[in-house]
């Protein structure tokens, strides 16, 4: 019956086509191995199409989606459609890219060669044994319960991909308000790290592979974000991983950058175990379905057991913990610098490690039930994003390497939204995802903009101070994103990171899923951190006097115009999720306000939670304390390095600082500086200590077992041998042999005499024989 | 006429042509005898063919008599190349596939 509903209500022809999104960079990925190194631009162009392709396809897929969500339109509810087959010509029509017809490329093809069972697919999907599933209108009852109309319904279109047993695996996607939020994300910053990259990696050696590693990772990303089962999204999480391990050893001529990829691929194994493990849990639990829809609503209605639940999202907690950099599975981002700086932009800020969080958000009603996030108290992901935004943070301050600070800075801002989702503050989380995104990239950049000047160098102390006079748009574009990242109002970072303060519901009057007290005080202190060591990076980078050698000077139009598009992106897109008080209270209507909120949050699904889920109120005064504690750091800070500077304007720090006199504050530095010594535990302790005894026990085990086994195999064998060689073959064998040529010779001697080579002889024994057969016949018979 | 004399006829004919195969050294002759076994047979085929009054036994002899005609177009050759080889076409003579 609902196969007929899913039928009259027109789901938008970009809903069921957003596979194109990830299929065009797919194909370009193709094509530029292929091509790539033939064409005049050596594959960027097929790149930077694509990519911007795929970005008008996202805006537009964006667009629809605001417009019902705006419209109201929450018709389809939670559908189900079976992929209709459009022809090909249908879509190279609208946005003129050319490059896109034989879209036919890597996952995308599936969906092709399965149209044949699409009929029986919406029979299955909807109908027969697919009943458990909530997908009817009948599942929005929580709505009277909240506050706030049910909105953001997935869209969900699969197609068959293989049936093993009575399993059927699909492939789909699943397009809510998170993932078009992503998919414009994804595509925005790829296309202007394409664009930037012409520059930046201008003459590199592997200029195509570069390019075409480019493509794979978006499609990758995309392919991820927008998996309607946990299958996909495991296999597009590898994706990013493979991505990222070829881009980060992308200089792998020199070991440092291998190695960097290598720990990268290898910590990101260990999550993935978990991953795997953590979705296999889910599978089981959720009656063997890999569905994400179906796997939330049911860990929400309660049809998998807690305790499913909660083992379930302690191992993807694993899973998210490496991917996303989370405390002390983290140690491979900052290494992961060593790939060029638009890749570190790209994967290690915007897009690839926030893969953790995103899946987080995906299966958010697990982890709800199974941290029990309603519960108010402190739960391991609330914890673990609090021990990360700190730690992070404070190894942000030792760097000498401005890509380091700015990695740590990332560590530290995924803790945050790892926290937030901690601490029940969904949209807050995603919203802070979202603006991160935009200012970190502008930093990314802004840094990889400050090394091309001073020759490929991102160490802050020997080769950088007073770039600001030099390359002012890097500069002006830099503090703009550094004062978003910092949460200085009105721009992007602050009005996310308030909104994760005021999540965590301890401040008077805000209300949330509970009080969360230790993720707010880390919260609130790494608010303070990020103002502080952001001030630090500006100081040391663009203020003081230049410490390198040769003129810095300013980078080119493809490097800076893509800072000033990101910049712009950090100074307003914080405006799209402004509480409503704030927006009547400036006089706007009040529609202005939460915007991000309503076009994001599925709220009022079954698959979201429901049940217990609030919005935290927004509170003013936590507000002006929050930033008054973030510039008061930045500001002291500031005061230090000017200090510094009247004594010395060469110095990038103080000769007898606080650690040339304090014991204790030197300890410190040297624990920050060792990373907390997390390094020295894996590779020292962990590693060395299990090498020794296993390479030991393995000589031991090699000499004695399978030695012995050997040794014993080879005499039973050689006993074999004999016995074989002198019985069985020369005796059986042998004889049989000789016998048989002896009675062929002995024959043949007898029978030679017969051939006389007489033709008329011949003649007599054939007229011979036959007048016996003859005889035979007239006589015999 | 009785079937009889056709057959007795045809009898002597064919052992005339196995005397031949058997006993002539001349190849030409061997192959003329084989011919007589031949015509021998196809005088057995078109007397039982009139006997039984229908048209097979004639049909069948023309069959014989054409393959006839091919066996010695390959028989005159093969002892035209013996002739070539040896100056001498006794088939006595030919015996180098002796065992």
């Amino acid at each position: 019956m609902f196969a007929a509903e899913a039928a009259e209500t027109a789901v938008p022809w970009l809903y069921e086509n957003v596979w194109l999104i990830p299929a065009l960079p797919a194909t370009s990925f193709l094509l530029i191995l292929f091509f790539g190194k033939r064409l005049p631009f050596k594959g960027a162009e097929i790149g930077i199409t694509s990519v911007v392709a795929a970005f008008v396809l996202a805006v537009l897929t964006t667009f629809t989606w605001v417009g019902d969500v705006e419209g109201g339109n929450t018709a389809y509810g939670t559908v189900k459609v079976a992929d209709e087959k459009h022809s090909d010509e249908e879509h190279g029509d609208d946005h003129s890219h050319s490059e896109d017809e034989d879209h036919g490329s890597s996952e995308e093809e599936h969906d092709d060669e399965e149209h044949d069972d699409e009929g029986a697919l919406l029979v299955d999907g909807d109908g027969g044994d697919a009943q458990p599933i909530a997908f009817t209108a009948g599942s929005l009852a929580a709505v009277e319960e909240g506050d706030y109309e049910p909105r953001g319904a997935a869209v969900v279109t699969e197609v068959n991909w293989f049936e093993s047993g009575l399993n059927v695996f699909r492939i789909g996607t699943l397009v809510d308000g998170q993932s078009v939020m992503m998919l414009f994300v994804v595509t925005f910053i790829s296309m202007l790290v394409h664009i930037y990259s012409t520059d930046y990696v201008n003459g590199d050696r592997r200029y195509t592979h570069y390019f075409a590693f480019l493509s794979l990772f978006t499609a990758s990303m995309l392919f991820m974000v927008l998996s309607s089962n946990t299958l996909q999204l495991i296999v597009g999480w590898e994706l990013v991983g493979v991505c990222s391990f070829g881009l980060i050893g992308h200089w792998w001529e020199e070991k440092p950058n291998s190695d960097a990829a290598l720990k990268a691929f290898l910590t990101n194994r260990v999550g993935d175990i978990g991953l795997l493990v953590g979705m296999s849990i889910l599978f089981f639990g959720a009656g063997q379905t890999f569905d994400i829809v179906e796997i939330n609503t049911k860990a929400l209605n309660g049809e998998i057991s807690g305790t499913v639940t909660t083992w379930a999202a302690v191992c993807l907690m694993a899973a998210v913990m490496s991917k996303s950099g989370q405390f002390i599975l983290h140690t491979w981002l900052p290494d992961a610098m060593a790939g060029p700086t638009p890749v570190s932009a790209l994967i290690h800020a915007a897009t690839m490690v926030v893969a953790g969080v995103y899946m987080i958000g995906r299966l958010y009603g697990v982890f709800w039930e199974g941290f029990s996030i309603f519960g108010g108290t402190l739960n391991l992901m609330a914890f673990i994003g609090g021990l990360t935004t700190v730690g992070g943070g404070l190894l942000a301050f030792v760097q000498r390497d401005i890509k380091k600070v700015l990695a740590y800075s990332t560590v530290s801002q995924l803790g945050y939204m790892v926290l937030a989702l901690g601490v029940g503050a969904y949209t807050a989380a995603m919203f802070h995802l979202f603006t991160h995104a935009f200012f970190k990239a502008c930093l990314f950049l802004g840094a990889g903009s400050v090394s091309h000047a001073c020759h490929h160098s991102f160490d802050m102390k020997a080769d950088m101070g007073g770039l600001r006079k030099h390359m002012p748009i890097t500069f002006w574009t830099f503090i703009i994103g550094s004062a978003a990242l910092a949460g200085v109002p009105p721009l992007a970072g602050f009005w996310s990171k308030d909104e994760i303060l005021i999540g965590a519901g301890v401040w008077p009057g805000t209300g949330g899923n509970g009080t969360y007290l230790i993720p707010f005080i880390f919260g609130m202190l790494t608010a303070a951190m990020t103002a502080a060591y952001m001030t630090r990076t500006v100081w040391l980078t663009f203020f003081g006097e230049y410490r390198g050698h040769d003129h810095p000077h300013e980078s080119g139009r493809r490097i800076t115009v893509p800072l000033i598009i990101l910049a712009t992106m950090a100074v307003f897109v914080g405006f799209l999720n402004v509480p409503k008080s704030f927006v009547s209270t400036i006089g706007l209507p009040e529609d202005w306000g939460l915007l991000f909120e309503e076009w994001v949050e599925p709220a009022g699904q079954t698959y979201f939670p429901f049940d217990g889920f609030t919005h935290a109120k927004p509170s003013l005064s936590l507000a002006i304390v929050a930033t008054l504690l973030a510039t008061g750091a930045g500001f002291l800070v500031l005061r230090y390095y000017q200090a510094l500077y009247r004594k010395d304007p060469m110095a990038s720090e103080y000769s007898d600082g606080l650690r040339a006199r304090n014991g204790l504050a030197a300890a410190g530095y040297r624990v920050l500086e060792n990373k907390y010594y997390l390094d020295h535990l894996y590779t020292g302790i962990i590693a060395g200590a299990t090498k020794g005894p296993l390479a030991r026990a393995a000589y031991w085990f090699n000499q004695n077992v399978l030695d012995g086994i050997v040794n014993v195999a080879g005499f039973i064998s050689v006993r074999a041998g004999r016995f074989i060689y002198y019985f069985i073959d020369q005796g059986v064998v042998d004889g049989t042999v000789n016998a048989s040529g002896r009675t062929a010779s002995g024959s043949g001697q007898f029978l030679r005499r017969i051939q006389t080579g007489q033709v008329r002889q011949y003649a007599t024994l054939m007229f011979g024989a036959a007048a016996l057969l003859a005889a035979v016949f007239i006589f015999a018979v | 006429m009785y079937l009889n004399q056709f057959l007795i006829f045809a009898a002597i004919l064919f052992c005339i042509g196995v005397y031949g195969v058997l006993v002539r050294k001349n190849g030409v002759l061997v192959l003329m005898s084989i011919e007589l076994i031949l015509n021998s047979v196809n005088i057995n085929l078109v007397a039982f063919g009139a006997f039984n009054g229908d048209i097979a036994g004639q049909v069948f002899a023309l069959f014989v008599i054409a393959v006839a005609a091919a066996e010695v177009g390959v028989g005159l050759a093969i002892v035209l190349l013996i002739y070539r080889n040896r100056r001498s076409i006794d088939v006595a003579e030919a015996n180098l596939l002796k065992g």
